[in-house]
């Protein structure tokens, strides 16, 4: 017979209210999230058209964000950038982490030879700068957009990975894993069941941190002309093909610099200001 | 004791050419994923199957890929970088001065850097909680969020177009005085110094404030020492291992910022040597790029490593 235990009231804990930094950067990080998805739908003139014949014009009431180098809305450009920052970004870091997780708690729970020797493996290649590491995957391979979110994932899973582990060996130290594992539970069970319901809190934050990091390189890349190709663009093509217009300080240059920045600093400090509960949810 | 220090020292070395050898291996297999007849690129379409044939068995392309990555490794480590595919001179003919640039470019940002994270890390955290120290801990996250291009073309933007101060290229001809060689490199140095400076600031403030916590500073601070004594002669001493650790870690940053700069100010390093390089695809030059790269990189994180391991009294 299973004993009721549940507390008969819920009183709201102080640890899960979410402060002003937080809201307003969950505001922002949620209208990018919209843009990303409905960025067809909202932009005021066709990405490829070209609307004005200045180009690099300034800002206006008819072209928020100026005009490009071909004379192209720069408004329309950016938030359709959008879909391919957040996107890319976004599935990179979903299978960096899911991959670095998983397998940082499979080694912490087995240890012996498979926990050193990928231990080991992804700390070498976590020693590759991560720019350097795009570099020659694009030299070697070619830049599109499969390409870019599998090299992205690749040097984003070492780090992750070592952020689960070091979690995971904490909690495999437990007692509750011990007569789990007692009670002859599988690798499977162990880690989805016993270990990961006790870091997912941390998880969540070192997901947003990897995926601010991912953000920053595929921009870096993508500025270097080795990320998204045209005609396609997001936020860091768009200031490479806008470059030549600084000495003249359009706001093409800057405008999509500044997304990037809005959405790289709202993550952050969206992380920095989660509720106490649910960042430090860890056992 | 000893013996105990100078293993675990010898196992960081272990470590660290390991990991160059893995490095190695991933640097390799990635740029020959693709199946392409390096043979018939360098010969052109015009050539004969003999020639083809002659060349693939003069550049070992026939042997198997983990031959030639052992012909590759012994090249490097004895020096023989290769011929390039675009120009086809020596590779460390093409090296030699522009990782001479670099080096000046990083020492550069290194010397104006350096005292100036140490300095505003080590007030803002024997301020820590004031407005000053706020102020710091702010622009440092901000900086860290933004990507390195960014600071860039805001430096240009600022002194280069609106304040006319500094030209927003670096040509290093034409150098005639002290003062213009000062102007050609303000705007890289100063954008480096940014972003690494960021990094030190942060590790450097955690390092002073782990050491202000402890009870000998409670102790000294108790028998009434002023604030910049219990720093300078208490705190600071303990946090040094860490702080020179955060240092040479922080440098490191330098590696991702310097291929950004070096193209956003068209200086001739070895970045900007490698950022072309990987638009010609020219594959032995990247490759040898990538391993000078990573083996600075590996060398400073391993003096890292070892800074710490010599501070920490406990291991002496």
């Amino acid at each position: 017979m299973a004993i009721d235990v549940s507390p008969t009231f819920k009183p709201r804990l102080p640890g899960y209210r979410f402060n002003l930094t937080g809201w307003a950067s969950l505001a922002v990080v949620i209208t990018w999230a919209a843009v990303a998805v409905l960025a067809p739908y909202l932009t005021p003139h066709g990405v490829g058209d070209i609307v004005d014949l200045d180009y690099f014009g300034p800002m206006s009431a008819e072209f928020p964000l100026g005009t490009d180098y071909l004379g192209r809305d720069m408004l329309s450009r950016i938030l359709l950038g959008a879909r391919y920052t957040v996107g890319i970004s976004l599935a990179a870091t979903l299978i960096a982490c899911t991959a670095g997780v998983t397998l940082g708690m499979a080694a912490a729970v087995s240890g012996g030879w498979f926990d050193a020797a990928l231990s080991r493996f992804l700390d070498a290649l976590n020693s590759i700068p991560s720019k350097l590491f795009g570099l020659v995957v694009v030299a070697g391979v070619g830049s599109s957009i499969p390409v870019l979110i599998l090299t992205l994932a690749i040097i984003y899973t070492p780090g992750s990975y070592r952020f689960a582990r070091a979690l995971a060996v904490n909690v495999n130290t437990m007692d509750f894993v011990t007569v789990a594992r007692i009670r002859g539970e599988k690798l499977g069970y162990l880690i989805g069941s016993e270990i990961l319901p006790n870091i997912i809190g941390p998880v969540f934050a070192d997901v947003g941190i990897r995926f601010v990091f991912i953000v920053l390189l595929l921009s870096g890349l993508s500025f270097l002309g080795l990320g998204v190709q045209p005609p396609e663009a997001d936020w860091g093509a768009l200031v490479r093909e806008n470059i030549g217009g600084l000495p003249f300080g359009a706001p093409a240059v800057m405008a999509p610099s500044f997304a990037i920045a809005s959405l790289t600093i709202a993550v952050n400090l969206l992380i920095d200001n989660l509720p106490q509960k649910i960042r430090d949810r860890s056992a | 004791m000893n013996t105990h220090l100078l293993s675990l020292l010898g196992g960081r070395l272990l470590v660290a050419l390991f990991t160059l050898f893995v490095v190695s291996f991933v640097v390799f297999g990635a740029t020959q994923i693709l199946p392409g007849d390096v043979a018939e690129v360098l010969l052109g379409q015009a050539a004969t199957p003999e020639a083809v044939a002659g060349l693939r068995a003069a550049m070992h392309l026939d042997d198997p890929a983990i031959l030639r990555f052992f012909y590759w490794l012994g090249g490097l480590v004895t020096g023989d970088l290769g011929t390039s595919y675009a120009n086809n001179m020596p590779i460390a003919q093409l090296i030699g001065g522009r990782l001479k640039s670099s080096l000046q470019l990083a020492a550069a940002t290194a010397l104006f850097s350096v005292p100036i994270a140490l300095a505003l890390g080590i007030t803002s955290a024997m301020l820590r909680g004031t407005l000053y120290d706020r102020a710091i801990t702010t622009a440092t996250i901000t900086v860290i969020s933004v990507p390195e291009f960014m600071v860039a073309t805001a430096g240009v933007l600022i002194f280069a177009v609106w304040l006319k101060w500094l030209p927003s290229l670096s040509i290093t001809r034409n150098v005639d005085s002290f003062g213009e060689l000062i102007r050609i490199y303000a705007m890289p140095v100063f954008t480096l110094s940014f972003v690494i400076s960021a990094q030190m600031i942060r590790m450097t403030r955690a390092a002073v404030i782990e050491a202000l916590n402890t009870p000998y500073v409670e102790m000294a601070r108790l028998k009434g020492a002023s604030r910049t004594r219990i720093v300078l002669r208490h705190a600071l001493p303990n946090a040094l291992g860490p702080i020179v650790n955060a240092v040479a870690l922080s440098l490191s940053y330098l590696l991702g910022g310097v291929i950004i700069v070096e193209t956003i100010f068209n200086y001739p390093g070895i970045a900007k040597l490698m950022v072309d390089a990987v638009s010609t695809r020219d594959l032995p030059l990247i490759q040898s790029c990538a391993m000078i790269f990573c083996f600075v990189y590996l060398l400073l994180i391993t003096t890292a490593d070892i800074i710490a391991i010599l501070s920490n009294p406990k291991l002496r």
